[in-house]
């Protein structure tokens, strides 16, 4: 099962900054294990942002994201206190929602 | 996630026919189903290929996309990655790594007062160009920086 991410959302201004540490293995299916047989890939391929119930972000991730991906967006119009959702999936279909409050 | 989707997807990736769906313009993944992955984009082994996947074709160099990156990066494993775009209306931007084995990094859309300003942390195999996608008012521009890698992390 995936760890819970870590996310931070503040206020700053006028504008919010979200930042978000997700922690996956993020394997790209070309590296190769002690006995020299290929790790199959395992890596996030979609991600959202919904803060206060609206979609923000609606990111698509490939192999070449690092291992333990961490994102950082920007936007305008939150409050503090507003609900920021942030959701993931990957090739395997294992998924993860965390959510924080703007801060 | 649509299921059956994915399964014709899958299965039509095999006999190849996804293929020639999308060289004669028939099957564009991102205009059928916006959040479903682009399976198309981020397996092309080639720059262009990805472009064509993301739709973008061969963007326009614009100065006010602006992207930071650093020249060097000792580890290829982790290679921090920002992109901010001052173009008007910008809707979505897309990161690629022009030597990895797949370039298309990731791509981000933008709605309800997202602001075009996006950070990740890459792979990068060798030392390549990283080059940024913005799409704005439906065109699509682009600017580009060398990273020299000197351990790469994309191998074993």
């Amino acid at each position: 099962m995936a760890d819970p991410m870590k996310i931070r959302a503040q206020l700053k201004g006028d504008v919010t900054e979200v930042r978000i540490l997700m922690g996956h293995a993020m394997e790209t299916g070309q590296r190769k294990d002690a006995a020299g047989k290929t790790i199959p890939p395992h890596f996030i391929q979609s991600m959202t942002v919904d803060v206060g119930g609206k979609k923000v972000i609606d990111g698509q991730i490939g192999t070449s994201v690092s291992r333990n991906p961490v994102f950082g967006f920007k936007m305008k119009g939150a409050k503090v206190g507003d609900k920021v959702v942030v959701s993931w999936i990957d090739n395997k279909g294992d998924k993860r929602t965390d959510e924080v409050a703007v801060a | 996630m649509n299921t059956t989707r994915r399964t014709v997807l899958k299965s039509a990736t095999a006999s190849g026919v996804l293929a020639g769906l999308i060289a004669a313009g028939a099957l564009r993944p991102t205009q059928v189903l916006a959040a479903d992955w682009n399976k198309a984009a981020f397996e092309a082994h080639d720059t262009a290929g990805a472009l064509k996947g993301i739709g973008a074709g061969t963007p326009a160099e614009s100065k006010d996309l602006i992207l930071k990156v650093p020249d060097i990066a000792e580890n290829g494993a982790v290679v921090p990655v920002d992109v901010v775009s001052n173009i008007p209306n910008t809707s979505s931007i897309s990161i690629l790594v022009d030597k990895n084995p797949s370039p298309l990094c990731a791509h981000f859309d933008f709605a309800n007062g997202a602001l075009a300003d996006v950070s990740a942390r890459l792979k990068m195999g060798q030392t390549s160009l990283v080059k940024a996608v913005a799409k704005a008012d439906g065109k699509f521009y682009t600017a580009q920086k060398e990273v020299k890698v000197t351990v790469g992390g994309c191998g074993g």
